[in-house]
């Protein structure tokens, strides 16, 4: 842009001008270019960490590649210290299968959750209604961890997983011994902790549906219910998928509360009931203490598959969502 | 299939989906008291003196307090805010000032991309950058984990904050003929400035609840620390390694270092609701 | 928050100086409690020296010590051949001997005892009921419940896990074959606990849980724990005693890298092990390694008397004179220690 200066200072002579920068030797423009400067490098800064990241990771994982293909990594059950023959698969597996049944927990209630907020309770109340839902995003995940540990194990092994077993036992996926720990104890805590996070992002993204459609759907005859379900669930529901997967994201990642409960064991196991282990997990377990390098190695490695998997998630999520968002602008404008 | 009933049944499904709904709130509800009760009940009787002031005990004896993990915590998020509270910032600033470009939207969804991160792939992240180059673990490894956490939150809740300031402002500022980074600082910042500070207390919130980049970065430390080039205990650790333990005064001491969190976490988090209300009091 | 931060780094720079000595150390779980007990007791003797003791298990100590991370590492397990290719300069000093114990949770079930082949049997995961045949024929008498065992082990690199793989390679050829021994190993079955003290969580916690912890862990939590069938066909109570009877009929090696697992000895405890503290022949910081080294005298001759009260095992006389004479062969940047 051209200096609001030089427009400013028209009127005088140049003379007068050339004083005017000699006293003031090009203070703004200096100014403004050493802010300009700072402010890029700031920016900058983000792809500096991006990069930190991915590079730092890759290094790490480096002497992995020696005996390890990427695809026989993946698909390697056997994580043997002694022999240093390292897999990902039971991993993958432990944390694949808890989040998807800590979403089955939790997307039904996020939605639900969202449609009353936004939609059924009076605005006031649907405001003061957020609190408690961002209550539970601010909780550490430690904090989860030791109530998981001390209260909803106990509780599993005692009450949940003997009445599942009694009456579901013929499905494969309640059966065994109630152990307490395992897929079901990390699940059943991952659906807390992600359920602010969808309910955050639907909630702005039903907020976004045009006033004038849902009433239209009201005026010409339809229930609450057949309004949002005209309306606002289809306008938001690519919006919708961006949560959950936002939400898928923050399960896989999460470290502390499923290494508590988790039964870190390696083994891929039908039942719910069984203990497993999780990527972040392993990593949080054996990472100070793993001794050959292929261990660390193989542990980045992990680290790595972890990194691409949510950075996808993450930037598949951001692009519907933002779509979502920037879409009423768009139509009101 | 007549009309009424038609109707009716349409009307009953309307109240019986909102009442679903509803349930739901409530179901959301349950965890959230359980936790904050059981914190509650179970940590209040640990509350004492002694609790803030002092040292573990060896294993086995009872007594002793969290104090190094205490100072440990405040320690390793003062160093992740002196790296990254300008960062962050700094980087909300020029996404709302530069980030409409083509730069500008990478960096922006770079950032939001980047807030998903597993935290225990940044500690893996400062394990290289920092504890390996050092030969030791060390607080500053955990500050520069927490600092990396940090940015990409902060950068995104710090444009929105800007970007909010009206335009009409800035205008007038460039009009009386002040330079374009002045009316960046003075004006536009300025305005800002209290919603960033509510950005930066949440961030310091997030940080302060941390437990899986600072395993393996500052690990532990019996003793008190307030150097940044020795390992460092911190609340969260300490959580984490007393509930696993088998010691029942160890259990005791997890819930009460959780209640102390807690409530660390929470008045930060009230703080920043304060502020963002009398902001809000002040536009209207 | 500016002058937070200046504060902050104000009292970063005052008491780093006024803290005294801060000398790292990290590594076995096993020796946890002796080890806090001791350093605890030496910085009360010595205000200005302090030694910050992590237990993240001998796997990690082997590393950190390895990588440099840490000024002393510990282990139960003896470094290998290619892991001191690594630090040439290491030595180990035992200090301690420990056992490890087989404790469990079965609500009812008292004073089982287990032979070598069904103990290597549960944890291949090949007897899986508490009923199994193979328990009632070591325990008869007595009422065994129609109950799945959930077996309890390591999920770190561990000595204690070394000790107790080690000792089942000793007497199960198909353990040697298919899981062998190590700091941590691929196991068949089980829960995984961070450190002794989690494996403790597990089996106190878990009914029907069975693991194998360090003897104070046990002892602490009021676990039962299995008698065992030692080599010369006697049943072993796990005890100070019977460790100690492990350790006198073995030929210590002059750099102590031993098993003592499986002994002779009609007495004899058979799994049992010492415990190591890995430091430099020559220490590199002055201050540093005359601290470790004063540790070291310390910890051998007046610390042992500390040992019995945690339930772990001092170090036979002969056994002791011995490592005393290693610890003065010690140098601080190439020159001996006078003693004191």
């Amino acid at each position: 842009m051209p200096s609001r200066e030089a427009i400013i200072d028209a009127p005088a002579s140049e003379a007068a001008a050339a004083q005017h920068h000699a006293s003031h030797p090009g203070t703004s423009n200096l100014g403004d270019r050493l802010f300009n400067s700072t402010l890029w490098i700031l920016g900058a800064m983000i792809l500096v960490v991006a990069g930190l990241i991915v590079l730092n990771l890759a290094v790490a994982a480096r002497p992995l590649a020696k005996d390890h293909s990427l695809w026989g990594f993946i698909t390697e059950t056997q994580w043997d210290p002694v022999e240093d023959r390292f897999g990902a698969l039971t991993f993958l597996y432990g944390t694949l299968v808890t989040s998807m049944v800590s979403l089955i927990l939790a997307v039904p209630v996020a939605i639900g959750l969202s449609l009353f907020i936004t939609q059924f309770a009076p605005p006031k109340l649907g405001r003061v209604l957020t609190m408690p839902v961002e209550l539970l995003a601010a909780i550490p995940s430690v904090v989860y961890g030791l109530w998981g540990l001390f209260i909803v194990v106990p509780w599993l092994r005692a009450s949940v997983e003997p009445w599942l077993g009694k009456h579901l036992g013929w499905i494969p996926l309640f059966q065994g011994p109630p152990i307490g720990l395992g897929y079901l104890a990390s699940s059943m805590i991952l659906a807390v902790m992600i359920l602010p996070t969808i309910v955050a992002v639907s909630v702005e993204v039903m907020k976004t549906t045009p006033e004038a459609t849902r009433e239209a759907a009201l005026a010409l005859g339809a229930t609450k219910w057949e309004a949002v379900m005209m309306t606002v669930i289809p306008y938001s529901r690519a919006g919708i998928v961006g949560a959950v997967l936002l939400g898928l994201g923050r399960a896989l990642g999460e470290t502390m509360a499923v290494t508590m409960v988790i039964g870190n064991s390696p083994q891929i196991s039908a039942s719910l009931f069984a203990a497993g282990y999780s990527l972040p997990a392993v990593i949080a377990n054996e990472f100070a203490e793993a001794t050959s390098s292929v261990h660390v190695a193989a542990l980045a490695g992990l680290g790595l598959i972890l990194f691409a998997t949510t950075f996808l998630l993450n930037a598949g999520a951001r692009v519907l969502v933002n779509a979502v968002q920037r879409g009423p602008r768009r139509v009101s404008g | 299939m007549n009309l009424h009933s038609s109707f009716t049944y349409r009307k009953v499904v309307d109240r019986g989906m909102a009442l679903v709904c509803a349930l739901f709130f409530a179901l959301a509800f349950i965890p959230l008291l359980s936790v904050l009760w059981l914190v509650i009940s179970k940590g209040a009787a640990g509350l004492s003196w002694s609790f803030f002031t002092q040292l573990p005990k060896p294993v086995g004896e009872v007594g002793g307090g969290v104090g190094n993990a205490l100072l440990g915590t405040l320690f390793m998020v003062g160093l992740a805010c002196l790296i990254g509270l300008p960062l962050g910032v700094g980087a909300g600033v020029f996404l709302a000032e530069k980030g409409d470009g083509t730069v500008g939207r990478s960096v922006r969804f770079m950032a939001e991309v980047l807030s998903g991160v597993p935290s225990i792939v940044v500690g893996i992240v400062a394990y290289a950058l920092v504890v390996i180059p050092m030969g030791h673990f060390s607080a500053i490894a955990g500050g520069v984990a927490l600092a990396i956490l940090m940015i990409p939150t902060l950068a995104r809740a710090t444009e929105e904050l800007v970007r909010v300031v009206p335009a009409s402002l800035r205008e007038a500022s460039l009009a009386l003929g002040v330079a374009n980074w002045r009316t960046s600082i003075r004006v536009v910042i300025r305005t800002a400035m209290s919603g960033i500070v509510t950005a930066c207390l949440l961030a310091v919130a997030r940080a302060a609840g941390e437990t899986a980049p600072l395993l393996f970065t500052a690990l532990n430390n019996q003793y008190w620390n307030t150097d940044p080039r020795q390992p460092t205990a911190s609340l969260t650790v300490a959580i984490f390694n007393y509930a696993i333990s088998p010691y029942d005064d160890w259990h005791a001491k997890a819930w009460t270092a959780a209640l102390v969190l807690l409530i660390v976490v929470g008045l930060l988090n009230i703080a920043s609701r304060v502020l963002t209300r009398s902001r809000l009091k002040g536009a209207r | 928050m500016k002058k937070l931060m200046m504060g902050l780094l104000l009292v970063a720079g005052s008491s780093a100086s006024a803290g005294g000595l801060l000398i790292n150390g990290a590594g076995a779980t096993f020796p946890f409690p002796i080890y806090s007990k001791w350093f605890n007791e030496y910085n009360r003797l010595h205000p200005d020296i302090k030694f910050n003791y992590q237990s993240i298990g001998s796997g990690g100590g082997i590393k950190q010590f390895t990588d440099g991370t840490v000024d002393f590492g510990a282990s139960d397990a003896p470094m290998k051949d290619d892991q001191i290719a690594k630090v040439p300069d290491v030595v180990h000093i035992p200090t301690v001997l420990g056992a490890d114990v087989v404790a469990y949770n079965a609500p009812g079930v008292t004073g089982l005892r287990f032979s070598p082949a069904t103990l290597a049997n549960i944890f291949l995961g090949k007897v899986a009921r508490w009923n199994d045949p193979a328990i009632a024929a070591d325990n008869p008498g007595l009422k065994l419940p129609d109950q799945t065992i959930t077996v309890a082990r390591r999920s770190d690199g561990s000595g204690t896990t070394y000790i107790f793989t080690d000792y089942l390679s000793k007497i199960s050829p198909e353990w040697k074959d298919k899981v062998g021994s190590g700091t941590s190993v691929n196991w068949p079955v089980g829960l995984g606990g961070k450190g002794n003290e989690g494996v403790t969580g597990i089996v106190k916690s878990t009914p029907w849980a069975i693991g194998y912890v360090e003897l104070i862990y046990a002892i602490q939590q009021k676990l039962p724990m299995a008698d065992l069938k030692n080599k010369s066909g006697s049943w072993v109570k796990p005890s100070l005693e019977s460790t100690t009877a492990a350790a006198a009929g073995v030929q210590i090696p002059d750099d102590y890298r031993v098993s003592i697992t499986n002994p002779d000895g009609k007495d004899a405890y058979p799994i049992s092990g010492f415990t190591y503290l890995l430091v430099h022949r020559d220490a590199k910081d002055k201050a540093k390694g005359t601290a470790i080294i004063n540790f070291l005298r310390w910890a051998i001759t007046d610390g042992q008397g500390l040992a019995t009260a945690l339930d772990y095992a001092p170090l036979p006389k002969p056994v002791q004179q011995k490592v005393l004479k290693t610890v003065e062969t010690l140098t601080v940047q190439g020159t001996r220690l006078s003693a004191k």
